[in-house]
């Protein structure tokens, strides 16, 4: 279901025609807009963006960590249509502490490394990934540095009153 | 485990029983850095030959992560730009403004006139600078040696520019969230302009060196090919797009920082080669150049600071006279301003691409989540697609004129 604020926007219009079920809700923050989509759809929603209304690129992947609230993850796709310059946000919530999502790599193999650093930082899984292992830290690091519950100074160097 | 290590032990052990299979047919496995020239920073490529032929390429990032993301978190939202510098130690203006934009965007200020066109003139510098950095190494990598030293005799005189305007070279920090770190200098337009007169005749002095060098013609022309479809949905920005016929450049298309207000041409070219994307970067720096001219003939008058009493530091000679300014001094410096809840993504064009800052705020004097779009991570990403197929010659071109800097790849 669309919020009045975005019905304006062409592409939110024909994602939400095309998936109302996926289309959880929508909001615009300083003229960027933003779609919250179901996660079990988002690879059918991220095919539709690409392949039917031309956004070729994704611009980045990421993902906030809303501890302690429940959903605490939140990934957040940028995507970017070179043809009508045109830039839109989604986000899919995820609950729990080690949650999984599906990998987007089948629709921009670009996703790739993005998922891979999400994986590594966040401790998020992909499926369908083709190779989801660590990308920035070393491959026996332990813990996931930008989750907020993981020490600054990490581990090995902190205080207990920090 | 990375993907061609595995085997990696089992092949040393074939060569050294002398094979029943043919030369030709010989699979070698062959680890290219972390420290290698070539690739301008701390990137290992694992290489797949058969023969001189690079079956494929498997690049392991991360030597340079220092977890900027997380530090942001620990920082007030005017420190922070300090560490937005050290991203990309090439472009570190065009990270200062990045991430200045999207704290603006939430704060919702409005950035006086000279300050926005001081910060375009100072991205042109950083652009110069980059791409003088990319152009001296990039031929010392192909093997026309004295172009670096031309190329860093011009980077001087910019980081020259560079301190006189911030007080530092490198990491300048000089774009604050809300204007500017500090006024620019008494006599600044005396030096620009000499160092921007005689600019054009040094880029005719590359080209030259260059351009009529058979070699360097031999080795750059024709090499490096990659499909538009595999940059786009591999997430090239930048330069390697322009070269392939993509007319696509931030600054035209989604004009920030009041770029709309300058004239200049965003330089295409087809051929999608390495010496394309040599020409693509030449003709920017003589863009750059007409920018820089442009910003400073007609520079505004006026503040460079935003009217912004709750983020700008106040004057000090108010501070000795004002309670206002004395008590959001005193705000400012303990704790830091507070910015509005809510999210904002703001994409600029670096030298090496587009970077995208994406900001989360909690309403708080620190930010809650920053995460950077860095231009570097997508054109490494695609180096795989980039490199196979091509001889392992070849290679060291092509590597070199995607130019990345693996701190911005790293983070």
């Amino acid at each position: 279901m669309l919020p009045e604020i975005l019905n304006d926007n062409a592409t939110a219009a024909a994602v939400d025609a095309q998936f109302s079920a996926a289309v959880l809700g929508g909001e615009k923050q300083h003229g960027e807009s933003t779609l919250f989509i179901d996660g079990a759809q988002i690879v059918a929603v991220c095919g539709f963006l690409k392949h039917d209304l031309k956004f070729v690129r994704v611009s980045s992947i990421t993902a906030v960590d809303w501890l302690p609230a429940d959903p605490r993850f939140v990934l957040v796709y940028h995507l970017h249509s070179l043809e009508r310059n045109e830039r839109i946000r989604l986000k899919v919530k995820l609950s729990g502490d080690n949650p999984e999502a599906d990998s987007v790599t089948s629709v921009w193999r670009g996703a790739n490394w993005y998922e891979r650093e999400i994986f590594d930082l966040f401790g998020i899984r992909f499926r369908n990934h083709p190779n989801l292992t660590r990308i920035l830290m070393p491959l026996d690091w332990e813990g996931h540095p930008l989750r907020k519950d993981y020490p600054v100074h990490g581990y090995k160097y902190s205080y207990p009153t920090e | 485990m990375i993907k061609g290590l595995e085997d990696h032990t089992s092949t040393f052990a074939a060569v050294e029983e002398a094979p029943a299979t043919p030369v030709s047919a010989r699979r070698m496995t062959l680890n290219m850095g972390p420290q290698h020239p070539s690739t301008h920073g701390v990137l290992r490529i694992i290489l797949e030959l058969e023969g001189e032929t690079i079956m494929s390429a498997e690049p392991d990032i991360g030597f340079l992560h220092t977890g900027i993301e997380k530090q942001f978190e620990t920082r007030n939202w005017q420190q922070a730009v300090t560490l937005t510098d050290r991203v990309d130690y090439l472009a570190n203006l065009s990270n200062n403004l990045g991430y200045a934009l999207a704290v603006e965007k939430l704060l919702q200020i409005e950035i006086p006139a000279r300050a926005q066109w001081i910060r375009v003139m100072m991205t042109e510098f950083t652009r110069l600078n980059s791409h003088l950095v990319w152009l001296g190494t990039h031929a010392l990598d192909i093997g026309a040696m004295s172009v670096f030293f031309y190329c860093f005799r011009e980077r001087e005189d910019l980081l020259r520019i560079l301190e006189m305007f911030s007080g530092q070279r490198m990491m300048t920090s000089y774009i604050r969230v809300g204007g500017l770190a500090l006024e620019p200098p008494r006599g600044w337009q005396k030096v620009v302009g000499k160092f921007i007169n005689g600019f054009p005749s040094k880029v005719d002095e590359y080209e030259n060196l260059l351009d009529q060098n058979p070699i360097w013609r031999k080795r750059t022309i024709g090499v490096g090919y990659i499909s538009v479809e595999d940059m786009l949905d591999l997430g090239i920005t930048g330069p390697m797009l322009r070269a392939a016929g993509v007319n696509w450049d931030i600054r035209k298309q989604e004009p920030y920082s009041s770029y709309d207000k300058f004239d200049f041409t965003v330089p295409v070219y087809q051929e999608n080669d390495v010496y394309a994307r040599y020409r693509v970067r030449l003709e920017e720096m003589r863009q750059s150049t007409r920018i820089i001219k442009q910003a400073l003939e007609g520079m505004p008058e006026g503040p460079w600071q935003a009217d912004a009493p709750h983020v700008v530091l106040p004057d000090r000679e108010k501070m000795k006279t004002q309670m206002e300014a004395l008590i959001y001094h005193f705000k400012i410096v303990t704790e830091g301003f507070r910015v509005p809840a809510g999210e904002a993504f703001v994409c600029i064009e670096s030298p090496r691409g587009e970077i995208g800052y994406y900001i989360v705020s909690d309403g708080t004097s620190k930010p809650y989540r920053v995460h950077m779009r860095t231009p570097s991570f997508g054109n490494v990403q695609a180096l795989p697609a980039l490199l196979k197929g091509k001889s392992i010659a070849d290679s060291i071109a092509s590597l070199g004129s995607v130019d990345f800097v693996l701190g911005d790849t790293d983070r």
